[in-house]
């Protein structure tokens, strides 16, 4: 009898996968409900976080006001899913979101086996390590016999896991599913070590009781390029966040920014007048108006803008631009012209 | 009887009742149709998951298992080497890191839980109280909070490892988890288990015997004292006799985190406490239940017949509480070992927290991980049933 049970069970949950993955124009689905889906992080600062009001902020989620805007011309008709490193890409497959933009790694396998398309890097992040202080300790190779907090699910379990083995050294790991009780157990000093990308660990320094008393080590383990992710099979609506993100680095490359882009409309640069729909029937061609980049552009500014806006030098996080520089300015930020 | 009856009248005169209206035939029919409708229902579940998959580019099937896992847990009961085991070690581990947090708790809670249902009908007015407390709190504060409180608790009582807590030889204890001394056997000690077993058949044996012989003659044997003594006396003298071969080994302070010994961590000691103390307060209204379920005229016709109260809660009430306790017993059996899952809020790496997590999340293996998942609860629920159900049959009143 049980087994009956679960097994019909089973088979109503997979036919209920099965209803909501069936429809690929999530750029249809999307104009008829009126928003966009986006699936954020459960909290973390500079890329997708709640405040008290329940407003959502960061460069993640700026990327999805970015294509509210450019879709509806209003960069509020968005709503934020919370998941964990653990639910994300389930979310994204059935259906539950639209676009998946939560600090997620670009890895060869997420992106061939899980029937997933990441649409771009807007975040070019490195795991990093961070302990006390008092232990005096200023290499992760001192790190020998660690205890290590993390997060389940994540491609930094197996990074520090390479590490180790690579450079002979033992380690205890301990991994929690929530990042809030990563920091916490990292807090009451359950571990030595808190390992995850240097950018999370800045914004999770500051949850920590004390934040002078831990620093982040030199030494950067992985390449983690972050970036938003949407379902294979539908290459319009992967067009659309694709260069959604491509036009706010344009933008940042040509001068645009959220201040003037009404007056640079009328400029005489024609990769201006392109960007801005001013030439040229781009838009049409994913779907959209020809004023979207306009209208994204105007709800979030351009990428040097939301990066300064959320964890650039002036923030809490004082991150530096670095790798995340334009190309022109000896970064990894590069976009391919609009033509 | 009934059925033969019909067969009988049915063979006497024709039938004249229609083929739809033959309860025998109706009742196969909607069994068989009901049956066909299960089916197709599982066969198309299972066709659309494959079509979906396939069309939303996700690969299947079960050869992930025998993948390099590729990432560290932090307890393992079997070897487990981060670099070259497989996800289907992963599985292992996690099932028997499971089982052990499973087993030990249901022992504690068990325990605690007769202990606490005794004492809410003590005599004693601030014993009884006391336990009624301790019960209303445990019972009505939800279990995944009191996993935090005692995770977060226990973390911050225990030191730092430099300021280890010293047991001299049994062990050290920091918040890195209790470091105990590790029996390392010599040569030879194989005999030591063998004289275990060979003991503790000899008591199995005296006991019968005297059970045979007291029904037999009336007269008694100390046979639990003799079995004891086997089951003791002998490994010990065989132990003794090979020159003690065993040594320990034990933890040392240094580095990050004493080296050396058995290592309990935290998250297992915070698991263990909050699931035994938790299911410990339904046991002990159980308990309770079960005892004031036998009518009181039993332990007065104990008394009656001149059995002390010790021979009267032995052989007259226990019996008949085991009757009322059992079957919900193993509900809370069953209970203890699924809310184990919670485990994965506090990082104790069990069957959910580093197979349908941490694995999940890296082969993207959603349906097949789930499946088994729920096949492995599924299996440990029948089993914990199946075995509970022995029992319950051989506690159970048998009519004469």
């Amino acid at each position: 009898m049980t087994k009956t049970v679960l097994t019909g069970v089973l088979g109503a949950a997979v036919l209920a996968l099965g209803a909501s993955t069936a429809s690929a124009a999530t750029l249809d689905d999307v104009k008829a409900k009126g928003f966009v889906q986006c699936g954020v992080s459960q909290g973390l600062p500079g890329f997708s976080n709640p405040d008290a009001d329940g407003e959502w902020s960061g460069m993640d989620v700026d990327l999805c006001r970015g294509i509210a805007a450019a879709i509806f011309g209003d960069a509020t008709a968005v709503k934020f899913t919370p998941l964990s490193a653990k639910e994300r890409f389930t979310a994204l497959q059935s259906g539950e979101v639209d676009v998946l933009s939560r600090n997620t790694t670009w890895t060869m396998s997420r992106d061939t086996q899980l029937g997933l398309n990441f649409a771009g890097v807007n975040y070019y992040d490195g795991q990093g390590f961070m302990i006390r202080t008092d232990m005096n300790i200023n290499s992760a190779l001192e790190l020998s016999g660690a205890s290590i907090c993390t997060n389940t699910g994540t491609t930094t379990e197996l990074n520090v896991a390479d590490y180790f083995r690579a450079n002979n050294m033992e380690y205890e790991l301990v991994a929690f599913e929530k990042a809030d009780e990563v920091v916490a157990a990292y807090d009451a000093g359950r571990c030595d070590v808190y390992t995850t990308d240097q950018s999370g660990l800045y914004a999770q320094r500051l949850k920590l009781t004390d934040p002078g008393a831990h620093k982040v080590l030199p030494e950067i383990i992985s390449k983690e390029p972050l970036g938003p992710v949407v379902r294979q099979g539908d290459d319009q609506w992967f067009n659309i966040v694709k260069w959604v993100h491509f036009a706010t680095l344009n933008a940042e490359e040509l001068g645009v920014t959220m201040a003037n882009v009404e007056e640079m409309k009328e400029s005489d640069n024609p990769s201006i007048r392109r960007l801005l729909g001013t030439e040229g029937e781009f838009g049409s061609d994913i779907g959209l108006e020809n004023d979207w980049a306009a209208k994204a552009i105007a709800a979030v500014g351009n990428y040097g803008e939301i990066f300064d806006r959320n964890v650039g030098p002036d923030t809490e996080l004082a991150i530096g631009r670095g790798v995340n520089a334009l190309w022109s300015q000896g970064g990894l930020q590069y976009a391919p012209p609009i033509r | 009887m009934a059925v033969t009856d019909m067969g009988r009248g049915v063979a006497d005169a024709p039938p004249k009742v229609a083929l739809l209206n033959n309860p025998k035939f109706r009742s196969w029919l909607f069994q068989i149709l009901l049956g066909v409708a299960v089916a197709y229902l599982v066969y198309s579940g299972w066709v659309n998951m494959n079509a979906n998959l396939q069309a939303a580019g996700v690969a299947s099937g079960f050869g992930f298992l025998g993948e390099n896992a590729g990432f560290s847990v932090a307890q393992s009961l079997i070897d487990y080497d981060q670099g070259t085991s497989s996800y289907g070690r992963v599985y292992v581990v996690g099932v028997l890191n499971t089982l052990i947090v499973a087993v030990v708790g249901i022992v504690f809670a068990t325990v605690m839980g007769f202990l606490l249902g005794i004492a809410r009908l003590s005599n004693n007015w601030i014993v009884s109280r006391l336990a009624t407390s301790y019960v209303e709190f445990a019972r009505n504060v939800p279990l995944l909070l009191q996993i935090f409180i005692w995770y977060f608790g226990v973390l911050r009582l225990l030191p730092q490892p430099r300021d280890s807590l010293d047991f001299g030889p049994l062990g050290l204890l920091n918040i890195r988890g209790y470091f105990a001394p590790k029996p390392v056997w010599g040569d030879g000690s194989a005999f030591v288990l063998y004289a275990l077993i060979a003991g503790i058949v000899i008591a199995i044996g005296v006991s019968r015997w005297s059970y045979r012989r007291q029904m037999a003659t009336g007269q008694r044997f100390p046979s639990l004292w003799v079995g004891l003594g086997a089951a003791v006396g002998l490994p010990l003298v065989v132990f003794l006799a090979l020159g003690a071969p065993l040594t320990w080994d034990m933890p040392v302070l240094g580095g990050f985190r004493p080296s050396g010994g058995m290592t309990v961590i935290p998250e297992f000691i915070a698991l263990l406490v909050a699931l035994s103390t938790y299911t410990a307060a339904f046991i002990a209204e159980i308990v309770r239940a079960g005892i004031l379920g036998v009518s009181k005229g039993q332990s007065e016709a104990a008394h009656a017949l001149g059995l002390r109260q010790g021979q009267n809660l032995r052989l007259v009430v226990i019996p008949q509480a085991l009757r009322i306790i059992i079957p919900p017993l193993t509900s809370q059996y069953l209970n203890l070992t699924k809310n184990s899952s919670l485990a994965v809020a506090i990082a104790y790496p069990e069957l959910t927290s580093v197979f349908a997590g941490t694995a999940l999340n890296q082969t993207g293996q959603a349906v097949e991980i789930i499946s088994i998942t729920m096949l492995t609860y599924l299996t440990f629920s029948l089993l914990t049933s199946a075995f509970m159900n022995w029992y319950n049959a051989r506690v159970a009143l048998v009519e004469r």
